[in-house]
C-alpha cells in the first residue's frame, strides 16, 4: 500500500506554495480589514514569484504524480511559467487602479491567487477529473473578480453573465466528459490514449459525441467562436484591471489545456477532431477580425482581439503536429506578453474626471504623450502582425505549421483575416498620431507601470534578434505532449 | 441465514410501514418521529448488507441532524399543515403517474439482470473481505482521490469568499453584542446611587 510520498509533494511544490500562501493572506487580510490591501498584493506577487522559481528550481522532467492525476512536465512547466508572469503582472498593474477607484479589497489579490492556482492545475491535469477541478477552481474566481464592483452595474452585469454562460459550458465540459467516461470506462488521459493506440482508429459514436461536448466546453473557456459571445461584454463591464487579468493569464492556461486535453488523450483521433479545430478557427479568426472594426470602446475591441487571436493559436492545434503546438506555445507567450504591455497603456488612459476607455480618446496621444503613443504603436502594430515585431513570428510559426499539415485554406484564410485585422489595430495607430489632441491624460503614470510597459515593449520590439530561447524551450514542452 | 432473513423482513416491513405513516399521520410531530424511525431500519438494511459505514452515517447525519431539524422546525414555526394537506386529493394523479414510472424504471433494471445475467457483473462491486468500509472509503478519498479531495475543499473554500465578497457589507448603526463587554460591566457603569432627602422625593 502506497501512501502520499514526498516526491509527491514535491512535484506539486508551487500549487502548494500558492494554494498555502493564498490562505495565509486572506487570514492576514480578514484580521486586518481592507487597509492592508496593498501588503496583500505585493505578498501575492511574491508567491508567484516564489512559485515561478521553485517551477523552475524543478527541472523540466515528466513526473506522474498523485495516483496519475497530476503531471509535470516540460508542456505544464511552460504554460505555468507564462500564466505565473501574467497574473503576477495583472496584480501589479491593478494595484494603482484599485486604490484609486475605491474597490481596493483584499479579497482582491487573494482570488487573483486562487486563480492561477486553478490554472496552474489545469495544465497539469492527466485526468478528465483533474481538468475539470481546474477549470471549476479557476472559473469561480474569475467569476467572483468579474463583479468585484458591486455598486457598478455594469460589473454586476458582467459577473453575472460570466456566472451563467460559464455554467452553461461547465455544463457541457462534465457531459462531454461523462460521455466519454461512459464510452471507454477511463478519465485517465493516459488509459485513454493507450485505448486508442491498441484498438486502432474506429472510436464509437458515443465518444465522438463526448469529444465534441469536450472541445465546446473548452472552446467557451477560451472564448472562441461560436462560443465567444460572453467574452465583448465581460471584457467591457469588468473593471479595467481585472479584464487585464482575463485577456492574459486564463487565455494561456485554458488554450494549454485545450492543447493537453484534445492532444494527450485523443491524438490518435486527429481525423474525427481537425474539422472541428479548423472550423473553430477559421470562425474566430473572421468574426475577431470583421466585428473589431465597428467598435469605439477600447476594452470591447480587446476582446475581439483577443477573440481573434485564440482563433490564430488554434490554427497550431489544428495542424495536430508537434511543429503546431510549438506555434500556439510560442504564440501563447507573444500574446501575453503583447496584452500585457496594452492593456498596462489602456489602465493609464485617465483623464481628470477619471478613466476612460473610448478609441477617440486617444486622438492625438503622440503630441501630448509620445512615449506612451510610441509604445502603444508598437504593440498595435505587434498584434496586428507587421514585421519585425514579435506578433508577426507568433503569426507566421502557426501558418508555417498548418501550411506544413496541408491545411492551405485555413493559413489562406488565417493571412487574409489578418490582413482585415490589421485595419483596425492601424486605425488606433492612425487617430494617436494624425487626429487632434483632445484632453490630455493624467501625467504621472506610475513607475510599475513603466516598468511593465518597458520591459513588454522590449520584449515585442527584440523578440527578432534573440528568438532561440523561447522556440527551443517551446520545442521541448511540445515534444513531452506528443510523448 | 434464517435470522438474517428474519431480520431483513422486520426491517423493511417497518420501513416501509413508517414510511407510509409518515405521510400519513395527522400530527406533524408524530410525521417526523416516524421518518426517524425509517432511517432507523433503513440502517438497519444497510447493516444487514454490509455496509456498516453508511449505516452509521446514517443515524448520525439524518437522525442526528437532519430529523431534530425538521422536528425544531415542527415545533418552533406555526405551520398550519392541515391547510398544507388541503389539496393532497388532488395532486395524488401527479403523484400516482411520478410512482408508476419509477416503478418501470425499476422493473426495467431488475429485468435486465434476468434477461442478461452477465451485465450484472459489470455493475458489482463487492464489499472487499479485508478492509473494513471505513478503511475502503477513507482508501479511495484520502489516499487514491487525495487531489480531487484537496482541490474540492479549495474550490469551496473560494465559492465561500466569493460569495462573501459579494454580499457582505458592513451596515452603520446596527448595534452588535459584545460579550467582553457585557462581561466587563460593573456595578458602577449601570447604577447611580442618588441621595434623597427625607420628605422631598427626587
Amino acid at each position: 500500500m502506497q501512501t502520499l510520498l514526498f516526491g509527491d509533494i514535491a512535484t506539486l511544490a508551487s500549487e502548494m506554495v500558492i494554494a498555502l500562501a493564498a490562505m495565509a493572506l486572506l487570514m492576514i487580510g480578514v484580521f486586518r480589514g481592507d487597509r492592508s490591501t496593498r501588503l496583500v498584493a505585493w505578498l501575492s506577487v511574491l508567491t508567484l514569484a516564489a512559485a515561478l522559481a521553485l517551477l523552475l528550481d524543478g527541472g523540466d522532467s515528466t513526473t506522474i504524480a498523485l495516483r496519475g492525476m497530476f503531471v509535470a512536465d516540460p508542456f505544464a512547466l511552460f504554460a505555468k511559467v507564462v500564466v505565473l508572469l501574467g497574473s503576477a503582472f495583472a496584480i501589479v498593474l491593478s494595484m494603482a487602479y484599485i486604490e484609486r477607484e475605491g474597490m481596493a479589497r483584499f479579497e482582491y489579490p487573494v482570488l487573483i491567487l486562487f486563480a492561477t492556482l486553478g490554472m496552474m492545475m489545469m495544465v497539469s491535469a492527466n485526468n478528465l477529473m483533474a481538468l475539470y477541478l481546474g477549470v471549476e477552481l479557476q472559473s469561480l474566481a474569475l467569476y467572483v473578480v468579474a463583479a468585484l464592483r458591486r455598486d457598478s452595474l455594469r460589473s454586476t452585469e458582467a459577473g453575472l453573465k460570466y456566472f451563467v454562460l460559464g455554467a452553461l459550458s461547465s455544463g457541457m465540459l462534465l457531459y462531454g466528459c461523462s460521455l466519454i467516461y461512459g464510452f471507454t470506462g477511463t478519465t485517465s488521459f493516459e488509459s485513454l490514449s493507450a485505448l486508442f493506440l491498441d484498438r486502432g482508429a474506429q472510436p464509437s459514436l458515443g465518444l465522438l459525441i463526448g469529444l465534441v461536448f469536450l472541445i465546446s466546453g473548452l472552446a467557451f473557456k477560451v472564448s472562441a467562436v461560436p462560443f465567444h459571445m460572453w467574452a465583448p461584454d465581460v471584457y467591457e463591464g469588468a473593471p479595467t484591471p481585472v479584464t487585464a487579468f482575463f485577456a492574459v493569464a486564463p487565455k494561456v492556461a485554458a488554450m494549454a489545456l485545450f492543447l493537453r486535453a484534445v492532444i494527450a488523450p485523443f491524438i490518435e483521433l486527429v481525423g474525427q477532431w481537425q474539422q472541428i479545430i479548423v472550423f473553430i478557427a477559421i470562425a474566430s479568426m473572421l468574426l475577431g477580425a470583421f466585428a473589431a472594426i465597428h467598435q469605439t470602446n477600447i476594452k470591447r475591441l480587446m476582446a475581439y482581439s483577443s477573440i481573434g487571436h485564440m482563433g490564430y493559436a488554434l490554427v497550431g492545434l489544428a495542424a495536430g503536429t508537434p511543429e503546431g503546438v510549438r506555434g500556439v506555445l510560442v504564440y501563447l507567450a507573444i500574446y501575453a506578453a503583447m496584452n500585457v504591455g496594452a492593456f498596462a497603456l489602456i489602465l493609464t488612459m485617465r483623464q481628470k474626471g477619471g478613466m476612460v476607455e473610448g478609441i477617440s480618446d486617444l486622438a492625438g496621444l503622440s503630441r501630448t504623450h509620445p512615449f506612451r503613443a510610441g509604445f502603444f504603436a508598437i504593440f498595435m502594430f505587434s498584434l496586428a502582425g507587421i514585421p519585425p515585431l514579435a506578433g508577426f513570428f507568433a503569426k507566421f510559426y502557426v501558418f508555417i505549421a498548418a501550411v506544413n499539415a496541408g491545411l492551405y485554406a485555413l493559413a489562406v484564410i488565417g493571412v487574409l483575416a489578418s490582413v482585415v485585422g490589421a485595419y483596425y489595430y492601424l486605425r488606433i495607430v492612425k487617430i494617436m498620431y494624425f487626429d487632434a489632441p483632445t484632453e490630455p491624460f493624467v501625467r504621472p503614470i506610475g513607475g510599475e507601470m513603466t516598468v511593465i510597459v518597458g520591459l513588454t515593449g522590449a520584449f515585442t520590439l527584440l523578440y527578432v534578434f534573440y528568438p532561440a530561447p523561447l522556440i527551443a524551450a517551446a520545442q521541448t514542452a511540445a515534444q513531452a505532449l506528443f510523448r | 441465514m434464517v435470522i438474517q432473513q428474519i431480520a431483513f423482513y422486520l426491517f423493511s416491513f417497518v420501513a416501509i410501514a413508517s414510511a407510509f405513516m409518515v405521510i400519513a399521520a395527522r400530527n406533524p410531530v408524530h410525521s417526523v418521529l416516524f421518518l426517524i424511525l425509517t432511517f432507523f431500519n433503513a440502517a438497519g438494511l444497510f447493516v444487514l448488507l454490509g455496509a456498516e459505514f453508511l449505516a452509521m452515517i446514517l443515524v448520525i447525519v439524518y437522525v442526528g441532524a437532519v430529523a431534530v431539524l425538521f422536528l425544531f422546525v415542527v415545533m418552533m414555526l406555526d405551520i398550519n399543515f392541515t391547510e398544507l394537506r388541503h389539496g393532497f386529493l388532488q395532486y395524488l394523479p401527479v403523484g400516482a403517474a411520478v410512482g408508476i414510472v419509477l416503478m418501470i424504471e425499476l422493473l426495467f433494471v431488475l429485468g435486465t439482470w434476468i434477461t442478461a445475467p452477465e451485465a450484472k457483473l459489470g455493475g458489482e462491486s463487492p464489499i472487499s473481505a479485508t478492509a473494513t468500509n471505513t478503511h475502503a472509503l477513507g482508501q479511495i478519498l484520502y489516499t487514491d482521490y487525495v487531489y480531487l479531495f484537496q482541490g474540492a475543499g479549495i474550490l469551496l473554500l473560494v465559492a465561500m469568499i466569493g460569495a462573501i465578497v459579494l454580499t457582505l457589507r458592513s451596515r452603520e448603526g446596527v448595534r452588535r453584542q459584545s460579550a467582553s463587554e457585557q462581561t466587563g460591566r460593573r456595578r458602577a457603569d449601570a447604577i447611580e446611587i442618588k441621595k434623597v432627602a427625607p420628605g422631598q422625593g427626587i
